[in-house]
């Protein structure tokens, strides 16, 4: 079954203003990771909060669950990482994590249970009575993750989680983030700028261009699962890389030409 | 979002310690050289015979220690008390107006501003009446107060209390507002995500998020109140406060100009203590990365 299913997806902020999105059809199956990669201003952002029901398409339909994606959102089918962890400075990691929880009503005994399994799950050891502010980047990131996938979301979006972590840190979280989707069993899509990590990560990989954001390509990476650092090591990961970055200058070929065009 | 490694707890012990020694050691060497300045100021003029901007001699500034001798002594108005045995119960009496006064006018500011906050409308209504209000001088309105609330039967330190937080409420107010309206942007798409009704965005997240706005005009409100509550006392009859005291002293000016002084310095006191009280509250409320602290 589709967990996504986008359809003629346009967006346009403003009144006559500048298209975000245009023309966008894509369909996400269950326990996919797909990646959507392009250059600043492609929309890929705009595209993830269409389907998170944060903003509305101007034309077309978003279905997330087999529901509308105001629905999707009510029900709760989707957590969502941001590039800054978002988390409350009030909160330490525990109640940060439970906050989705706590909204959802669940009792005190499950969240301390939750919660545990959770930090159990992205590695957080026993940081649980610390505060944000007392965190580096990539432990913030991981508490992030774990309020997302608290409630068992069949859904997650994920937008550059990473983008703002070193290299190492990145690449560490990037081993853990598949070692969690295949313990989760969610289906993820994933914001990206970066080839490597696109290709590492994705069953799927969608290009997309910009003015306006659309969907160049759409390169399936059949690189055998799991995946491990030796992966990236392997010369089919290296002629994926290339097959991404190829599609992407083809896409801003296609920007510009469609710049010269339009004056 | 900078990658802050965790303070072994034992070092940080030792270092607010040293933290609070040498910020009591700063305050010990600006209250001398506050000492010094008064002092030599007044030499100097007197030495020199300058009259501008005013003419020095005892009785505009008397010296510092006179000032401070004056409170162990007897004060001119008669009673075999010590002026600041005196001064200290007017404190104690008009820190309960202050105190009632700041209490009321913080809940009454924090409703109004949560209240503004939830309508666009009613923001742009009532705003400018709020902000008018502040523009009267409190020495009009108190006494329009003070003989109202008197025709109902209520008791003369309520009427000042009532004066004090009308001081108060203000700042309380315009800083809820704007912390409420300063709510990280992707913490409300979070909330979004979740479906999470209005009600619990204010209370989980712009509420929390608002509190540093909401103490730092908790702060300056303390000390207003008791100013509040100061003037307050002056048309209402009132004698047992602070502001009674001050009413006394000023008619002995002339004869004896220490005794203002030393009301001032308790009534200084009152003020700052009213500060700090606040300022030990939201050390103690609000959670936050100590790079963000005032």
């Amino acid at each position: 079954m589709s967990v996504v299913v986008l359809e003629g997806i346009s967006k346009q902020f403003g009144r006559g203003g500048t298209t975000a999105v245009q023309g966008i059809d894509l369909e996400i199956d269950e326990r996919e990771f797909v990646s959507l990669i392009g250059p600043s201003g492609c929309g890929k952002s705009t595209l993830l909060r269409i389907i998170g029901d944060l903003i509305e398409p101007s034309s077309g339909k978003a279905v997330v669950n087999g529901k509308t994606a105001r629905q999707a959102r009510v029900q709760r089918d989707y957590g969502i990482v941001f590039q800054d962890a978002v988390l409350y400075d009030w909160r330490n990691v525990t109640k940060n994590i439970a906050l989705p929880l706590e909204l959802a009503g669940w009792s005190r005994k499950r969240r301390q249970d939750r919660v545990r399994e959770m930090m159990e799950l992205v590695e957080l050891g026993d940081f649980g009575s610390h505060y944000p502010w007392q965190l580096s980047g990539g432990m913030q990131q991981r508490v992030s993750i774990a309020r997302a996938l608290s409630f068992d979301p069949p859904l997650l979006l994920m937008d550059e989680p990473f983008g703002a972590l070193d290299e190492m840190t990145r690449e560490r979280l990037n081993l853990e983030l598949l070692r969690i989707w295949e313990q989760s069993g969610s289906t993820i899509v994933f914001v990206t700028h970066s080839i490597a990590e696109a290709v590492f990560l994705s069953t799927r990989v969608v290009v997309m261009s910009s003015r306006p954001g659309r969907i160049t390509d759409v390169i399936p990476i059949e690189l055998p699962q799991p995946r491990t650092a030796v992966t990236r090591e392997q010369p089919r990961f290296f002629e994926l890389v290339t097959r991404v970055r190829e599609a992407l200058h083809l896409g801003a070929e296609l920007d510009r030409a469609a710049a010269e065009a339009t004056g | 979002m900078s990658a802050i490694a965790v303070e072994p707890p034992g070092q940080r012990d030792v270092g607010s310690v040293w933290r609070a020694a040498a910020r009591a050691l700063l305050f010990v060497a600006v209250l001398a050289a506050f000492w010094g300045l008064w002092e030599g100021y007044r030499a100097l003029w007197i030495h020199e015979a300058w009259t501008w901007p005013f003419a020095v001699d005892s009785s505009t500034m008397p010296h510092l220690h006179d000032v401070i001798r004056a409170l162990f002594k007897p004060p001119s108005s008669g009673t075999g008390n010590k002026l600041i045995t005196l001064l200290l119960h007017s404190a104690v009496f008009t820190a309960k107006e202050a105190a009632v006064g700041f209490a009321l006018g913080a809940s009454v500011g924090f409703l109004l501003g949560v209240v503004l906050s939830q309508s666009r409308l009613l923001q742009r209504g009532i705003l400018p009446f709020v902000v008018a209000s502040q523009t009267i001088p409190i020495l009009a309105v108190a006494p329009i107060v003070v003989v109202y609330l008197g025709s109902i039967q209520v008791a003369a330190w309520f009427s000042v209390a009532v004066i004090a937080a009308y001081l108060t409420f203000f700042p309380v107010t315009i800083n809820t507002l704007r912390g409420l309206h300063a709510a990280d942007r992707r913490a409300l798409e979070l909330m979004r995500s979740y479906a999470a009704p209005r009600r619990t965005v204010l209370w989980k997240l712009r509420i929390p998020s608002a509190l540093p706005y909401i103490f730092s005009a908790l702060r300056v409100s303390a000390s207003a109140s008791v100013v509040g509550a100061i003037i307050g006392e002056l048309p209402s009859g009132i004698q047992e406060g602070l502001g009674g005291e001050i009413l006394v002293f000023h008619q002995y000016y002339s004869l004896d100009p220490t005794q203002l002084w030393a009301t001032n310095i308790i009534a200084a006191a009152l003020g700052i203590a009213f500060f700090i009280v606040i300022a030990i509250a939201e050390r103690l409320v609000v959670r936050r990365a100590p790079e963000n602290v005032a």
